[in-house]
C-alpha cells in the first residue's frame, strides 16, 4: 500500500510553517538558523514527492541543488554567527539591528 | 555625369575648411607666419581652381552638376544630396567670393598683425569662406541653407571677435538673433517646397515649374515671400537691417569681406538663384522692389549724418543692397548680379581703405577727428578716390554701369516702375553726397585730431566705441605723438588691385546704348533662363493674376511696358550722372568751400537732423515694441509663471510626493531581521492567496 500524495504535502507544509513560525518567534540566532534549514528541507520533501509522483527526475536534481546551497549557506552562516558573537557578545537577533535608517 | 573629366568642385569649399581645422585646432601654438601661410594657401588654391575652371568654361556643358552617390538625407520619398552645381551664375559668384576673399585675407595679414587671437581670426575667416562657397555651390535649398546658417555663424564669431568689449559681444548677438528671424522664413519656404514639389533640388523644382507654366500666385507667392524674408534678414533690408550697422564692431577686414562684399549679398544671390519662383509671382517681385527701394533711400539718408567712418559705409552697404533688391524686384536679375560684383569690388575697397585710414590714425574712427590725410596716406587716398567715384556712379567707373543698368531696368519693368526709379535716382544723388562728404572729411582740409574736444560733445551721438585696434590700446585717447602713417605694403597691394577692379570692373557690362556689348548680361542669360522675354510674360501674368497683385503694383504701373530704346537709355544715363554730380557739388559746397554752412543748415532743420541722427528711432522702436515686451514676458510670464510655477512646480511636486511616500515607508526598514521576515511571510502569503483566487494570473 502506498502513502497518498497529500500526506507528504501536508507534512511538508507543516514543517515549513513550523520553520516560519520559529523564525518569527525565536530570538536566538542559532535557532533562527535551524528554522531556515527546516524550511529548506520542507521544500525538499515537496520536491521529492512530486518527482516521485510524476516520475520525473527534475525534482530530485533540484533537491541536490538545494542541499548544496544549504551546505554552503550553513558554512557561511555559522561563520557570520561566530563573528557576530565575538563582536557583540550576544546571540539575540533583536540586538543586531544596525542596518536601518 | 558629363563626358568631361570631373571638375572636383568639392575641393573648392573643403580647402578653406581644412585651413579652418588646422588653424582652429593647432593655431594657438603656431607662429604667425605659419598661420597666415595656411590661411592664404587655403583661399588661394580655390581661387586658382576657379580661375582654371573659368579658363576652360566655354568647353563645359552647363549647368554642370557634380553628383555624389550617397545621399545626405533619405527619408521616405524625400532625398537631399551633397550635389554641387556649376553654371554662369555660380562662376561669377565663385570668382567674387574667392577673389575678393583672397585679397582681404592678404590685407588681414597686415591689418591684424598686432592683434591678440591672430590664429582665431584666420580660422574664423577660413570657416566663413568654407560656408560661403558651400552656399554658392549648393544644388539644393537644404545644402544652401547649411552654408546660409554657417556664414551667419562665422559672422557672429567675427563680429564678436573683440568679445571682451560688451558692445561687440552684443552686436554679435544682435546679428545672430535678427538673422534667425529671416532663417525662420527660409525654413518655412523649404517646408512648403517639400510639400508641393517633394524635393529641394533646384533642378527638380525649376523643372516642375517649367512644366506647368500656368501656375503662379498662391503657394508660389507664399514660397517667394518666405524666401524673401530669409533674404531680407541676411541682406539687411527693411525691416531686418538693424544688425548690419552694429556689425561694424568687428575688425575692419571682416566688415569688408562679410558685411560688404560677400555674405550680405547671399540674399540677392538666393533670389536670383530662385528667380523662376519669383518670376511666377509678380506680387512677390513687387514686394521685393518696394522693400529694396525703401531700404535704399532710408539707409542713404541715415548715412548722411553718421560721423563714424565705418557706420557711413555700413549704411551705404544697406543702401546698395537695396539697389540690388530693386533690380531683383524689377526682374533684372543680371543687373542685380552685376551690381553685386561691382559692389563687392568698390565696397570691399572702401572698407579696406577705411581700415587703412583707421590704422594710420591709430584706431580713430570718427571722421570729425580726421581731415587732411591726403598727403599722409597717398595710396589709400587714391584707391579710396576710385571707390568713391565708383559708388557714386560716375562714368567710367564700375558702379556707373551697374547702377545705371538697375535704374533703367526698373524704369522699364512692370513690377518696379517709374516711382521706384525716381526714388532710386534720388538715392543715387544722396549716395554721391554722403560718399563725397566722407571723402572730404577724411582727406581734405586741416587735420582735426583735437577739434572735437573744443567743439564739445553736442554732436557726439551715433558714434560708438572706437575699435580697440592695436595701437589704440597702448596709446592714450589723444594720439598726438602719433603722426599719421601709410599702411604696410601687404595692405596696400589688395587696395591697389581692388582699386583697378573698381575702375575697370564695370567695363564687362557696358550696355549697347553706350557703345558696349552688354557682355555680362549676355553671359548670365543662360543661367537666368532667357530673362529677356520675361518682362512681357510678367505683364501678361499680372493681367491674369487678378486684383491683389494689380492693386499692389498699380501705383507704379505703366499700362504697356515700354520697350528698351538706346536714345532713351542714354538719356537715363545722363540723368544718373547729373544726380551723382549734384551730390558731389553739394558735398563740395558743405565740406570744402563753406565748412560752416552744414552747421547752419542743421540749426535750421533741427527736427529732420535729429530724426536722421537717431536713425529714425528704428532701434528704439524695435526695442519698445519687440525687445522690451519679449524681455518682460520672458521675465515675468515665462520665467516666473511658466518656468518657476509650472515646470519647477511640477518637478517639486514629483520630488515632494516621492519624499512623503518615502517617509511613510521608511518605518518598514527597522533593522529588525524578524520584522523583515514577517513582512516576507505576509507578502508570500498574500501572493499565495492571490494566486489561489486567480487575481494575478489573468
Amino acid at each position: 500500500m502506498t502513502v497518498p500524495l497529500a500526506y507528504y504535502l501536508v507534512l511538508s507544509a507543516v514543517l515549513f510553517s513550523i520553520g516560519v513560525a520559529t523564525f518569527l518567534i525565536r530570538r536566538n540566532i542559532i535557532t533562527v538558523f535551524l528554522a531556515i534549514e527546516l524550511m529548506l528541507n520542507a521544500v525538499n520533501l515537496a520536491f521529492v514527492t512530486f518527482a516521485h509522483q510524476w516520475r520525473m527526475v527534475n525534482g530530485q536534481i533540484f533537491v541536490f541543488f538545494v542541499m548544496v546551497v544549504a551546505a554552503a549557506e550553513a558554512a557561511v552562516g555559522l561563520a557570520i554567527i561566530i563573528t557576530i558573537f565575538r563582536a557583540r557578545n550576544t546571540l539575540n537577533i533583536d540586538q543586531v539591528d544596525l542596518m536601518k535608517l | 555625369m558629363n563626358d568631361l573629366p570631373s571638375l572636383h568642385l568639392w575641393l573648392i569649399p573643403l580647402l578653406p575648411c581644412l585651413g579652418f581645422l588646422l588653424n582652429g585646432l593647432l593655431g594657438r601654438r603656431m607662429p604667425k607666419k605659419l598661420i597666415s601661410a595656411i590661411a592664404l594657401l587655403c583661399t588661394a588654391l580655390p581661387l586658382a581652381q576657379v580661375a582654371w575652371i573659368a579658363s576652360r568654361f566655354h568647353s563645359l556643358s552647363v549647368p554642370y552638376i557634380e553628383r555624389f552617390a550617397t545621399p545626405w538625407i533619405a527619408a521616405g520619398a524625400f532625398r537631399a544630396s551633397f550635389d554641387l552645381v556649376f553654371d554662369q551664375l555660380t562662376l561669377v559668384m565663385l570668382l567674387v567670393v574667392t577673389g575678393v576673399g583672397f585679397l582681404i585675407h592678404v590685407y588681414s595679414v597686415g591689418y591684424m598683425a598686432e592683434e591678440e587671437g591672430y590664429w582665431r581670426f584666420f580660422a574664423y575667416l577660413n570657416l566663413f569662406m568654407f560656408f560661403m562657397l558651400t552656399l554658392v555651390l549648393a544644388e539644393n535649398f537644404l545644402l544652401m541653407f547649411v552654408g546660409w546658417e554657417g556664414v551667419g555663424l562665422a559672422s557672429y564669431l567675427l563680429i564678436g571677435f573683440y568679445f571682451k568689449r560688451k558692445s561687440a559681444a552684443d552686436a554679435g548677438k544682435k546679428a545672430f538673433i535678427v538673422n534667425r528671424i529671416g532663417d525662420f522664413g527660409f525654413l518655412l519656404a523649404m517646408f512648403l517646397m517639400i510639400s508641393h514639389f517633394g524635393s529641394l533640388s533646384f533642378s527638380n523644382i525649376f523643372a516642375a515649374i517649367a512644366q506647368h507654366p500656368e501656375i503662379h500666385g498662391g503657394f508660389v507667392t507664399a514660397i517667394a515671400l518666405l524666401l524673401l524674408l530669409g533674404a531680407v534678414g541676411k541682406s539687411a533690408q527693411i525691416p531686418l537691417y538693424v544688425w548690419l550697422p552694429d556689425a561694424m564692431e568687428g575688425p575692419t577686414p571682416v566688415s569688408a569681406l562679410i558685411h560688404a562684399a560677400t555674405m550680405v549679398t547671399a540674399g540677392v544671390y538666393m533670389i536670383v538663384r530662385a528667380h523662376i519662383l519669383f518670376e511666377h509671382s509678380p506680387f512677390a517681385l513687387g514686394v521685393v522692389a518696394i522693400i529694396g527701394t525703401a531700404t535704399a533711400i532710408l539707409a542713404a539718408t541715415i548715412a548722411v549724418v553718421q560721423n563714424d567712418i565705418k557706420r557711413v559705409l555700413a549704411y551705404s552697404t544697406v543702401s546698395q543692397l537695396g539697389y540690388m533688391f530693386l533690380a531683383c524686384g524689377a526682374a533684372a536679375f543680371s543687373a542685380a548680379i552685376f551690381h553685386l560684383v561691382t559692389h563687392a569690388f568698390f565696397k570691399g575697397l572702401l572698407f579696406l581703405a577705411a581700415g587703412s585710414v583707421i590704422h594710420a590714425l591709430g584706431g580713430e574712427q570718427d571722421m570729425r577727428r580726421m581731415g587732411g590725410l591726403r598727403k599722409a596716406v597717398p595710396v589709400t587716398f587714391w584707391t579710396m578716390t576710385a571707390a568713391v567715384f565708383a559708388i557714386s556712379g560716375l562714368p567710367p567707373f564700375s558702379g556707373f554701369f551697374s547702377k545705371d543698368a538697375i535704374l533703367y531696368q526698373s524704369y522699364l519693368s512692370p513690377t518696379a516702375g517709374h516711382a521706384l526709379w525716381l526714388v532710386g535716382l534720388i538715392t543715387a544723388a544722396i549716395t554721391a553726397f554722403y560718399m563725397f562728404r566722407l571723402w572730404y572729411m577724411t582727406f581734405f582740409g586741416q587735420s582735426r585730431a583735437h577739434a572735437l574736444e573744443e567743439a564739445g560733445s553736442e554732436h557726439a551721438i551715433g558714434t560708438h566705441a572706437v575699435e580697440t585696434h592695436g595701437a589704440a590700446q597702448t596709446l592714450a585717447p589723444a594720439h598726438a605723438a602719433h603722426a599719421p602713417h601709410e599702411s604696410p605694403w601687404i595692405m596696400l597691394v589688395p587696395l591697389i588691385l581692388l582699386g583697378v577692379l573698381s575702375v575697370a570692373g564695370g567695363w564687362i557690362g557696358i550696355p549697347q546704348a553706350l557703345g558696349g556689348h552688354d557682355q555680362f548680361a549676355r553671359f548670365l542669360d543662360p543661367a537666368l533662363s532667357g530673362r529677356r522675354h520675361s518682362f512681357e510674360e510678367l505683364s501678361i501674368q499680372m493681367n491674369v493674376e487678378g486684383p491683389a497683385a494689380a492693386a499692389a503694383a498699380s501705383a507704379m504701373q505703366p499700362s504697356v511696358p515700354p520697350t528698351p530704346n538706346p536714345s532713351q537709355e542714354r538719356l537715363f544715363s545722363l540723368l544718373s550722372v547729373i544726380a551723382a554730380l549734384s551730390g558731389w557739388f553739394f558735398a563740395d559746397l558743405f565740406y570744402r568751400r563753406k565748412p560752416g554752412l552744414a552747421g547752419r543748415w542743421v540749426e535750421n532743420a533741427r527736427g529732420i537732423y535729429s530724426l536722421l541722427v537717431h536713425k529714425y528711432w528704428i532701434d528704439e522702436l524695435y526695442s519698445a515694441v519687440i525687445v522690451k515686451p519679449t524681455l518682460w514676458s520672458s521675465r515675468y510670464l515665462l520665467r516666473s509663471a511658466v518656468d518657476r510655477g509650472i515646470i519647477d512646480g511640477g518637478g517639486q511636486l514629483a520630488a515632494g510626493s516621492a519624499r512623503g511616500l518615502g517617509a511613510l515607508v521608511q518605518r518598514v526598514q527597522s533593522g529588525n531581521i524578524r520584522s523583515y521576515a514577517g513582512w516576507l511571510a505576509i507578502g508570500a502569503a498574500a501572493m499565495l492567496l492571490l494566486a489561489h483566487f486567480g487575481f494575478v494570473l489573468h
